[in-house]
């Protein structure tokens, strides 16, 4: 089981009236963090390795190079842990 | 003109690299960066002159009073105010919102008042109205604005009336850069004996602000928007207006006397005198000492300056952005000439999130959402925003940079 505190440095939900949800991870893992969240979802779409647009089973979301991720559609944080939970293990 | 280049010198934290790229700033309505000069001044003062103000005898509690004091006599110059007596240190704009919601209006304001607030107002300047309406059971009216994000000057000629008690506006929208007209809003609101509160968290840093001129009779500002620290800020207020309010919070400093009546087993107080009968506590000295250097080197510089600056920024930025790429929406109007430095935009098919998470991969940061400023989304039917927010260390370099990778968000 993955230790979420590990790799995620912040969760922030957004301000607006989508409630996106904002993923950043822990700057000396990010590059291990994008690496198990590529190898795990498929690739729609790609711009020159700085944005992913992913999907993960029924979830779809953006990844940035800079070590962030982008979730929308959410129902709650549990649900966003299960998520991260299993793309980071 | 202004030099921005030899202005970014002072500032240290843009030599930074972010993602692998040069820093770009661009989310200066947020907050601003803050020069060499306010960083040393508030150094200094740590190492040189701390000591608690006021009612001491000894020579650090005298240097740390004089600061103080003379932060407060640099502002009231800045503002054009009669003197210090009518600049309140507060925490910030909110605070100095709710001061004159809970020290003027919880007491002023009565079932059959009115209050008028307008729709482009941050959050700042609704609530404190909304949370005193359901005590004072007053009634709040909302200027409505025009499809352009301007004031709807007729909607506020309209709602105005003589219940209306005060009239709340900010001189600057934080989401459009709109400037309303001040001066004719506090004339209306005086031909009906109403107060005027002014929002000025993005007018005072970004403009020459006269208060004699706007007279308004409260205006509300930040220190951390005009290159000084965080938890400071300005209420400046009539000295007659303040004269006649009680205070907002209770303790040291803000009395001149509290003493107890064996008789009637009470305490009688009376209040200190202006500012500080606003000035509860051991007050933000530091924070002061920030602001009074923030406020000298904007002097050096010139508002007028400061404003043609901003103004040329956005003028070149409009159109380049627009140019760049076709899914680009800018918000509001596009008159330079009645707006500040600030540029709400959208990409369609993208969230505003997005835009910002993107443009942060190049070290460009823009702030994302509704700003604290809901009903003005609502009313433009927007889910959210970008923002992009010029300052003074700002440059035309940094603004092609901004609409090149503008450009490659198209791919998204």
């Amino acid at each position: 089981m993955v230790n979420l505190d590990d790799y995620v440095a912040r969760i922030e939900g957004t301000c607006g009236k989508d409630k996106d949800v904002i993923v950043t991870f822990k700057y000396d893992k990010k590059d291990e963090a994008m690496k198990k969240i590529l190898d795990k979802s498929a690739v729609k779409k790609s711009i020159a390795r700085i944005v992913f647009e992913l999907t993960f089973k029924d979830f779809s979301f953006r990844l940035y190079g800079s070590g962030k991720a982008i979730f929308r559609d959410l129902k709650d944080k549990d649900e966003l842990n299960a998520l991260l939970s299993e793309l980071l293990s | 003109m202004l030099d921005p280049y030899k202005i970014r010198e002072d500032f240290p934290i843009l030599k930074r690299r972010i993602n692998n790229h040069q820093l770009i700033y661009f989310d200066n309505a947020a907050t601003s960066q803050k020069p060499r000069q306010v960083i040393d001044a508030i150094k200094d003062f740590y190492e040189n002159h701390n000591a608690n103000v006021h009612r001491a005898v000894h020579t650090l509690s005298q240097e740390a009073s004089e600061l103080y004091e003379d932060a407060h006599e640099e502002v009231a110059k800045f503002i054009d105010a009669k003197g210090m007596e009518e600049v309140v240190f507060v925490r910030g704009t909110t605070e100095a919102i709710n001061l004159v919601a809970y020290a003027w209006g919880l007491r002023s304001l009565k079932k059959d008042d009115e209050v008028i607030v307008s729709l482009m107002e941050h959050h700042s300047n609704i609530v404190p109205w909304e949370i005193l309406s359901k005590i004072n059971g007053f009634r709040i009216k909302y200027i409505d604005i025009n499809n352009d994000g301007t004031l709807d000057y007729e909607s506020f000629e309209k709602a105005i009336s003589k219940k209306t008690k005060i009239v709340c506006v900010s001189h600057v929208s934080n989401v459009t850069g709109i400037v309303n007209d001040i001066k004719k809003v506090a004339k209306i609101a005086h031909e009906y004996d109403a107060l005027t509160l002014v929002d000025g968290a993005q007018s005072v840093p970004h403009l020459p602000v006269n208060v004699k001129e706007l007279d308004a009779d409260f205006v509300a500002f930040s220190g951390h928007k005009m290159l000084g620290p965080t938890g400071i800020g300005v209420l400046y207020g009539k000295r007659e207006i303040l004269e006649k309010m009680d205070p907002f919070h209770g303790g040291g400093e803000m009395i001149r006397e509290v003493s107890f009546d064996p008789k009637t087993k009470r305490c009688s107080i009376t209040w200190n005198v202006l500012p500080w009968k606003f000035e509860a506590g051991t007050p933000n000295v530091s924070g002061g000492v920030g602001l009074m250097e923030a406020v000298r080197y904007l002097k050096r510089i010139g508002m007028e300056n400061v404003r043609a600056h901003e103004e040329m920024l956005t003028k070149y930025a409009m159109p380049r952005m627009q140019e760049c790429c076709r899914r680009i929406r800018i918000y509001g109007t596009k008159d330079t000439s009645i707006k500040c430095g600030i540029i709400p935009f959208g990409v369609d098919d993208l969230s505003s999130h997005d835009i910002a998470l993107f443009l942060d991969n190049y070290g460009i940061m823009v702030r994302s959402g509704f700003h604290c400023a809901q009903p003005l989304h609502e009313a433009f039917k927007l889910t959210s925003s970008a923002r992009a927010s010029f300052y003074i260390y700002n440059t035309r370099e940094e603004i092609d940079r901004f609409t090149e990778v503008l450009k490659e968000i198209e791919q998204l």
